[in-house]
């Protein structure tokens, strides 16, 4: 139940649920049904351990993907957790937003064509060969094998990466490594900022 | 953290300092609430009074950027009133040792300063020592030249008055402030120090930090039970992240990036091991060798071999001395010179200072790829305020990724904690893991090198790709145990027996030779022998009682809960504390958490020191590692509200790099700019608000940008609560709303009235519409002298009703 829906269904108690019948707004009272349901289908739904996403506190959650749909319909706080014993803060305790429930998520590769006014939808396939085919032309042409002072180093310094420290440990090694091979040399993300 | 959340519960008293805990990491102030009702006194200091200060037993403001001041005095309190913690600054600490006779500081500077360079020649920040190169030292701490004595005299000139007169403190609070932790510097107390971006944002950050260090050492807070200096980090595996060496100047795991002086594997190792002539050190850094070499191993596999070096020419080697940080890298960029960008899940055209910069540096680039959750500012700059698509002519990749809840993985708290968590669903329509999207690139462009040939293909040919599962998709598993790093050959090490192909359980097995590979050391042990996953853990035994929890997740390094914990016990291995003992030496072995070092305590026969990272096995109250000097000194930030630094001739870090380009005007004590201004953060928003403006719970909440004013400032303006008004640097400016509130107050600095507002840095044009842009907008491209962390905390500004 959105907040929005859920103030509108307390008022519309307020004043009487008579006045449903009456050509009054039915949706605070359907999504209330919906509450009800999510209760009956949490009971049987899937539960998986994770991290919250927001400050380094690490907090414990518990997610309930529904048995049918395989989608997530519920995100608490973990009561096992040594750290947070079940509690999560406003962000924490809203990250089911964070999930496809959220119509804003992006859901497809975008792409910007230079001095275009708008994003096109492409496939993945696309879009890594046109990166790698970039990255690999901007490589071959900038690559420093020897500095002013006749060193060997080995890097580009016209290509730059970014991000993250909101990423999994895995990745960001992941990232780490593939920067490297490239011969970056501009690397930083939000650790120093 | 020095040591973990759980733990602030057994402070006796807690400061909290550049840090809003109850707001920004709300669920560690459970602890922090556990530990008052224990009997704890909570000390909060900052500009402004915040839901922490409210729950403190005390609260002193500061004026923005003056740290070291209010840090200066509370050392010269602790020694003037003898409070340190004498066993432990003798026993433990850099103290006793007497510095080179050439050594000094005057009128701002220490010794060795270059003008020309802006930095120093650290010749004379070196002990004296005697014919066999042992550091000479005074344990009476009587010695002139000890560092006791220089520390003293340093901070002489650091009296209340002139410390109340720098950062608007009134004497009386700093007094009750200093009064209060200082109490900790007994046996039986610990006293803990939270801190968060009010510490780091600064040209002076680091020595934020190394202030509290010595306050916290001259108590002898580090190592024990409720005590340390922690680092309240901001971003969730923002820890790991760091470890994992996202940023140019080193490699996973702490090793130094290679310089450019570096040219052979050899030279880079002996650059990175430090030596020491202390026969009680451990000088754990002498092993980093083996985990560069395990490093190397772990990247180019068995492409890596003694005969080249194990692939060491592969590695980019960055220029020596030259920073190729954020703030460099977008002055580079904005200067033309950067044509490709990759940006993943960050939001830089919000984040890094003077925004207008930033947004003016991407339209400079050929193409940019960014990946994230949700459209932001970044990945849409080229429709942005001001910009005309038409044009732009940045090609713009915006990829889909997975959410948090749809992956499986590690992350890494404050605490050191690895904690695993697993995929709840599947990711929607074409979003997938960035480590799936990295490592597609990479075989891409690998494929191209293998077909095409191309510049020294080499390390993009051999570096490690493996991390994708056999289905298709990234095997977050997989990686984790090329970190936790292998065998790679039957070897027997101290009687025990390893196979080829086992999971090494401790970096102390790591090896030089190329029988071991580990992509990052300190990991190591985060898988057993077997394979067994122990950062998927959930056991809650606690053996000491204090919260360890030493069979949930995996802690790096070893497990280790409390860092430098043997320093909690005396030098014969009994703790300070019996009442908190987070270790003790008994029957001839260690006991309680995993020691920081195996070797006895420093008293028992092969006794050594506790600080086992430190060349000289002891911390450093003095301590010439950092740039800009061996004591940290108040200087004003860039841009000050005051003509003329109070402490010195010397009014900014002479030690900072300073950025010349057209949009890097600077106004220091300028009739335009009258106010200070910090930036900050809110319970309902995370950093720039990439994430949560797009969530309509949180946006309910915390709608749009705004500016905080004190009382008096609002009637000096005529402005009210929730007027629209204009917030202007010599960078840029904002429209707002105005939020006039009792929290703000005015400062008395040197006998003057000085305002100081506030704003949040949560917000952006993109979404939602009309709610504000960024406050980076007014911030200055200026950073840290040794970290380059952007000076955020601490600008002027003008406030106008629009």
């Amino acid at each position: 139940m959105r907040r929005r829906q859920f103030l509108k269904m307390s008022c519309v108690l307020g004043a009487g649920v008579a006045l449903c019948g009456l050509g009054v707004d039915l949706v605070p009272i359907e999504a209330w049904a919906d509450e009800i349901k999510k209760i009956d289908r949490l009971k049987s739904a899937k539960q998986t351990t994770s991290v919250c996403c927001y400050c380094s506190v690490g907090c414990g959650l518990i997610c309930a993907t529904d048995e049918k749909t395989g989608k997530i319909i519920n995100i608490e706080g973990d009561p096992e957790h040594p750290v947070s014993e079940g509690s999560l803060c406003a962000k924490g305790a809203g990250m089911f937003q964070t999930t496809e429930a959220n119509e804003h998520r992006l859901t497809k590769v975008l792409y910007r064509a230079p001095n275009s006014d708008k994003w096109e939808e492409k496939s993945w396939d696309w879009a890594i060969d046109r990166i790698a085919r970039l990255m690999k032309e901007e490589r071959d042409k900038s690559f420093i094998t020897k500095n002013a002072a006749g060193q060997v180093v080995n890097r580009v310094e016209t290509l730059a990466h970014m991000g993250s420290s909101n990423l999994d440990n895995e990745e960001c090694w992941s990232i780490t490594a593939w920067a490297r091979s490239l011969g970056l040399v501009y690397i930083d993300h939000q650790a120093r900022v | 953290m020095t040591n973990h959340w759980i733990d602030i519960q057994h402070s006796d008293c807690i400061l909290i300092q550049g840090s809003n805990a109850a707001e920004n990491h709300p669920i560690s102030f459970k602890w922090v609430m556990r530990a008052k009702e224990r009997g704890a006194k909570l000390i909060h200091v900052d500009p402004r009074f915040t839901r922490t200060s409210s729950k403190a037993d005390f609260y002193a403001p500061l004026r923005s950027g003056t740290d070291i001041a209010f840090l200066g005095g509370m050392i010269k309190y602790i020694i003037d009133n003898n409070r340190i913690f004498h066993d432990y600054v003798v026993n433990y600490t850099n103290a006793p040792f007497l510095v080179d006779g050439k050594f000094g500081f005057k009128d701002g500077l220490f010794t060795g300063y270059d003008a020309d360079k802006r930095g120093y020649d650290k010749a004379t920040w070196t002990y004296q020592k005697d014919a066999n190169g042992i550091i000479l030292r005074d344990e009476t701490l009587k010695n002139p030249r000890c560092v006791y004595q220089l520390l003293k005299a340093h901070y002489a000139r650091y009296d209340l008055k002139k410390v109340s007169s720098i950062t608007g403190t009134p004497e009386k609070d700093l007094k009750t402030v200093y009064e209060m932790f200082s109490s900790t510097g007994t046996k039986d107390r610990a006293g803990t120090v939270m801190y968060a971006l009010g510490q780091t944002h600064h040209t002076v950050g680091v020595q934020n930090i190394r202030a509290l260090a010595i306050v916290q050492l001259l108590l002898g807070n580090i190592g024990v039970c409720g005590g340390g200096v922690n680092a309240l980090r901001g971003e969730p595996n923002v820890q790991g992240s760091t470890d994992h060496a996202l940023l140019y100047h080193y490699l996973p795991g702490y090793l130094s990036a290679p310089r450019a002086s570096q040219q052979t594997l050899e030279s880079y190792i002996k650059k990175i091991t430090p030596s020491t002539t202390e026969a009680k050190s451990v000088n754990w850094q002498s092993n980093y060798g083996k985990y560069a070499v395990s490093l190397l191993k772990s990247w180019y596999g068995d492409a890596a071999t003694k005969d080249n070096e194990f692939g060491y020419a592969w590695v980019p080697k960055a220029d020596d001395g030259k920073d190729y940080s954020v703030m460099t890298l977008f002055d580079v960029m904005y200067a033309g010179k950067i044509k490709g960008m990759t940006v993943f899940g960050q939001n830089p055209a919000c984040s890094i200072p003077n925004s207008n910069k930033v947004r003016a540096a991407f339209a400079k680039l050929d193409w940019m790829v960014h990946l994230n959750i949700f459209d932001n500012e970044t990945a849409s700059f080229w429709k942005g305020p001001g910009m005309d698509p038409a044009k732009v002519k940045t090609e713009v990749f915006l990829l889909p990724a997975s959410a948090s809840v749809e992956k499986a993985g590690s992350q890494t708290n404050s605490g050191r904690w690895i904690q695993w968590r697993y995929a709840a669903t599947k990711a929607p329509g074409d979003c997938i893991y960035a480590g799936e999207a990295i490592i597609r690139i990479q075989n891409k462009l690998k494929e191209l090198y293998q077909k095409e040939g191309g510049t020294f293909p080499d390390p993009i040919l051999n570096m490690t790709s493996d991390g994708l599962a056999e289905k298709g998709g990234y095997d977050a598993e997989k990686v984790a145990k090329l970190i936790n790093g292998y065998f790679l050959a039957d070897v027997e090490i101290g009687g025990k027996q390893y196979k080829k192909g086992d999971c090494v359980p401790s970096f102390a097995l790591l090896q030089a030779d190329g029988t071991t590979s580990s992509g990052n050391w300190i990991c190591a042990g985060s898988f057993a022998q077997d394979g067994k996953n122990l950062m998927q853990r959930r056991g809650k035994a606690d053996p000491t009682g204090l919260g360890l929890y030493p069979e949930w997740s995996f802690a790096w390094p070893v497990n280790r809960r409390v860092l430098y914990n043997r320093a909690s016990c005396d030098p014969s291995g009994k703790p300070y504390n019996p009442k908190r003992a987070v270790l003790e030496w008994k029957d001839g072995k260690w006991v309680g958490d995993v020691p920081d070092g195996a070797p006895p305590p420093l008293a028992a026969e092969g006794g050594k020191l506790p600080f086992i990272m430190k060349p000289d096995g002891v911390s450093s109250l003095f301590g010439p590692g950092l740039g800009d000097g061996p004591f940290p000194e108040h200087y004003e930030p860039l841009e000050s509200p005051l003509a003329k630094n109070l402490m010195s001739p010397q009014q900014n870090n002479p030690a900072i790099l300073l950025y010349k380009s057209d949009k890097d005007m600077v106004a220091s004590a300028d009739a335009r700019f009258p106010i200070v201004m910090t930036t900050y953060s809110s319970t309902e928003h995370w950093c720039t608000g990439a994430f949560t403006r797009w969530q309509s719970w949180l946006t309910e909440a915390m709608p749009q940008a705004y500016v905080e004013m004190s009382q008096e400032l609002a009637k000096e303006k005529g402005i009210k609560n929730g007027d629209k008004v204009r917030v202007e640097s010599a960078r840029g400016k904002l429209e707002c709303v105005a939020m006039v509130t009792p929290r703000f107050r005015p400062f008395l600095v040197n006998g003057k009235t000085l305002h100081q507002v506030g704003m949040p840095y949560n917000y952006g044009w993109r979404f939602p519409a009309d709610n504000g842009d960024s406050a980076n907008l007014l911030t200055p491209t200026v950073g840290d002298a040794n970290a380059m962390t952007p000076e955020y905390k601490a600008f002027m500004v003008n406030v106008v009703k629009v």
